[in-house]
């Protein structure tokens, strides 16, 4: 039994409610600290100071996959790593989000080859890519806002 | 404190080791000993502790493939760069390593930096090094089936997504969406 | 603080153990129980990357360290066989991912020397600008991981601050912040653009400061005095015979830097010093490279002084057999769009041999072993990266300390996942 079914398929009280579990959701999604590659290093200067991701709400990297909301594969997955990312996928709690950075994460990036998975929705279920080789911290922010803007549009009738 | 002459490595080898070397190479300046592969332990020795040569540092350890072309004695050939520190000179040891039998003994003992060093060799050209104290797959996981620089070993490449083959592609990326 | 030891006692040194001490493999006493075996996974937040440790341990001290590698293995020697010899530029920038200019000096050396080809005077001084300006991101990238992993957490935001300035300068060289690959056989990409050397003037103004203000955080803290001296020490000669290079090897106070011993692109004709340190724990090797971002300060400002004399010139070989000629010249010569059409199509070819290389990274000693075949594509890369050097010797100087003191070891080597796995 849903909780939309419990209210009695309110319209006007369900709509107020998705905004503000978004709105909550999105001011303070906490990455985890994972960074694979050269990826990483760009990642780790967005969230720096020049281009600061403390004001997305994402200050805090949590170590551990059990309490945070998002991972971004930032960096290339090689096939011994494969089974480590998807291990920490399925030990974070739902809600989670994915963003898969960078050329590598996203579709296997320059390297066509033996070793490397061919983008990691191989292995995982990504909701934003963002492009890149490396990609700018501005191109990481737009895919962090396109990520906001589809959890905006999420709605409680989904999952409750 | 008083530092002895350097000596020609080629030279010295050859008179203290005579049936170890069989070639001596230049080329562009470097200087490469082609060495028989059942004494590279012992060359690996004399050139570190003889007063004149000590050639203490190892640099690297790689190794090439020659097939399918036959232009070099066997098929693997397992280059060591080593460095002089008090003479300031580098030099390459060579040994041929036939492909069925891919042996060559270990230089551990000399110079430790080649633990990992060969290591690398094995998971990726698969010689093996007699004597190593530790081997083991390094780079590859631990079951991985054969071994990834030589010349015959794919390189294991996706196709390229037309959309003729998208289908078949998809196939392999099941959470991919849209 | 920079003692040299006499060059000829330091530099003598043979190693005298046995192969049964280079045994990586847990002890007895963790059959029996007696010792613990914990796992420092790949996903941790104080290895400098993928890098997964197997830890034996007493207590909390390390018995046994055994460091598992290659979740970052990403095959680029073996795709570096498929790709000419111009076209392979771009996959060695993505090995040291923190500084992609070294590799490319490395593979651009090895492949000038493989073909007998020359670099211009000006080109070579442009890369030493670009190898100086990398070298001073790399270390402040390190500068700041090493001192959050530590608990100072101010230091890496303002190391990454500095660092923004670099990475806009190398933007303006080659259009990208981090993998330009700028370097190409025969000098360089492009000349260098106006608004280079004016951003390089004044970087170069502000940022001795800034050493002042990372020096007055941590150099005499106490804090970081206590966490860093008499941890990891690493004799001269256990370090020569583990085959460590770079402000690693010269923390122990061995005097070696290729950019002295066996200069390569007119690194002889610039002044500057080589920091040492004497006992060979984490605080020399954090100290070395402070020096050496004051030393790089005092290359740049030569390479400054040098530039500004010639803003624009030749930038890259004129042999037409190996680099492509620029567009203004195809609508005027036939030789120009032959030239063009056969570098761009096939490459150029190197002839059968293998030459090798090494080059003064960040971290230490990067080499390149390559072979050819005579035709457009190598038969074999092999770079000889230092992270992995590092991290094979990473049981030696665990040995007895605690967790804590590991996170302060694996970050005074500098190791960079991407460099070992390559």
């Amino acid at each position: 039994m849903g909780v939309t079914q419990k209210l009695g398929n309110l319209g006007v009280v369900t709509t107020t409610l998705d905004t503000a579990i978004n709105w909550a959701r999105n001011g303070a999604m906490w990455p985890l600290l994972f960074g694979l590659a050269c990826c990483a290093i760009e990642y780790m200067s967005t969230q720096a100071s020049s281009y600061d991701l403390s004001r997305f709400g994402m200050e805090l990297n949590r170590a551990t996959p059990r309490q945070a909301d998002l991972i971004i594969v930032s960096g290339r997955v090689t096939r011994k790593m494969a089974p480590v990312v998807r291990q920490l996928y399925d030990q974070m709690a739902s809600p989670k989000w994915v963003i898969s950075m960078g050329d590598c994460a996203s579709c296997g990036g320059v390297y066509n080859n033996y070793a490397v998975v061919q983008g990691v929705d191989e292995i995982i279920p990504v909701d934003v890519y963002v492009a890149g080789c490396p990609p700018r911290p501005e191109q990481l922010l737009h895919g962090i806002l396109t990520l906001q803007e589809k959890i905006y549009g999420d709605t409680i009738k989904d999952w409750a | 404190m008083h530092i002895p002459k350097p000596l020609d490595p080629a030279a010295a080898l050859k008179s203290a080791l005579p049936d170890a070397l069989a070639d001596v190479k230049e080329f562009r300046g470097e200087t490469t000993l082609i060495v028989n592969r059942e004494q590279i332990t012992a060359v690996a020795q004399y050139v570190r502790d003889t007063p004149g040569l000590v050639y203490n540092f190892l640099s690297d350890i790689s190794a090439v493939d020659y097939y399918p072309e036959s232009s070099r004695p066997e098929r693997f050939g397992v280059s060591y760069h080593i460095y002089s520190m008090l003479y300031n000179r580098r030099l390459r040891l060579k040994v041929f390593v036939p492909e069925d039998d891919t042996t060559v003994s270990t230089v551990t003992a000399v110079w430790p930096a080649a633990n990992w060093l060969e290591r690398e060799i094995f998971d990726m050209m698969g010689i093996t090094f007699t004597g190593h104290p530790d081997m083991r797959r390094l780079l590859m996981p631990a079951d991985w089936d054969g071994h990834p620089h030589r010349r015959d070993y794919p390189l294991g490449y996706e196709t390229i997504q037309f959309s003729f083959n998208i289908e078949e592609i998809l196939k392999h990326k099941p959470l991919a969406k849209e | 603080m920079a003692i040299q030891i006499p060059d000829s006692e330091a530099q003598e040194f043979k190693w005298e153990g046995s192969v049964d001490e280079l045994k990586g493999l847990v002890s007895d006493r963790a059959i029996t129980g007696e010792t613990m075996l914990l796992n420092m996974g790949p996903h941790h937040p104080s290895t400098h990357g993928v890098l997964r440790l197997l830890l034996e341990l007493d207590g909390e001290e390390i018995v046994t360290c055994m460091p598992d590698i290659g979740f970052l293995h990403t095959g680029i020697e073996k795709n570096i066989e498929s790709k000419t010899y111009e076209k392979a530029v771009t996959l060695t920038d993505r090995m040291d991912y923190l500084s992609p200019i070294s590799n490319n000096m490395a593979f651009c050396l090895a492949v000038e020397k493989l073909t007998d080809l020359d670099v211009p005077a000006r080109a070579q001084l442009i890369r030493v600008t670009c190898l100086e300006l990398q070298r001073l991101s790399s270390h402040l990238v390190w500068l700041g991981t090493h001192a959050i992993d530590l608990g100072a957490m101010s230091v890496f935001l303002y190391c990454f601050r500095e660092r923004e300035k670099i990475l806009e300068m190398l933007e303006m060289l080659s259009g990208q912040r981090m993998m330009g690959s700028y370097f190409r056989p025969g000098g360089v990409w492009r000349d260098i653009t106006p608004e280079f050397l004016p951003s390089l003037r004044a970087f170069l103004d502000m940022f001795p400061a800034k050493i002042d203000d990372y020096e007055a955080l941590l150099t005499k803290n106490p804090l970081w005095i206590d966490r860093t001296q008499g941890i990891g020490v690493v004799e001269p000669e256990v370090a020569l015979a583990w085959g460590l290079s770079g402000p690693t090897l010269r923390g122990s106070g061995v005097n070696w830097d290729i950019r002295k011993s066996t200069p390569y692109s007119g690194y002889e004709q610039f002044e500057f010093n080589v920091p040492l340190g004497e006992h060979g724990d984490v605080y020399d090797r954090f100290y070395c490279r402070v020096l050496e971002l004051r030393e790089g300060v005092k290359i740049l400002n030569q390479a400054y002084a040098r530039l500004e004399k010639e803003p624009t010139g030749i930038f890259r070989s004129n042999n037409r057999k190996f680099v492509p000629p620029p567009r203004a010249e195809l609508g005027q010569s036939m030789e120009a769009v032959i030239h063009h059409f056969k570098l761009w199509t096939e490459g150029f070819s190197a002839p059968d041999e293998e030459v090798f290389v090494s080059v003064e990274s960040p971290r230490g000693e990067i080499s390149c072993y390559l072979h050819g075949t005579g035709g457009t594509k190598p038969r074999r890369v092999h770079f000889k990266t230092p992270s992995f050097i590092h991290i094979g010797a990473l049981p030696v100087m665990t040995k007895g300390h605690l967790i804590a003191d590991l996170v302060a070891i694996i970050g005074s080597i500098d190791c960079v996942l991407g460099d070992c796995d390559r």
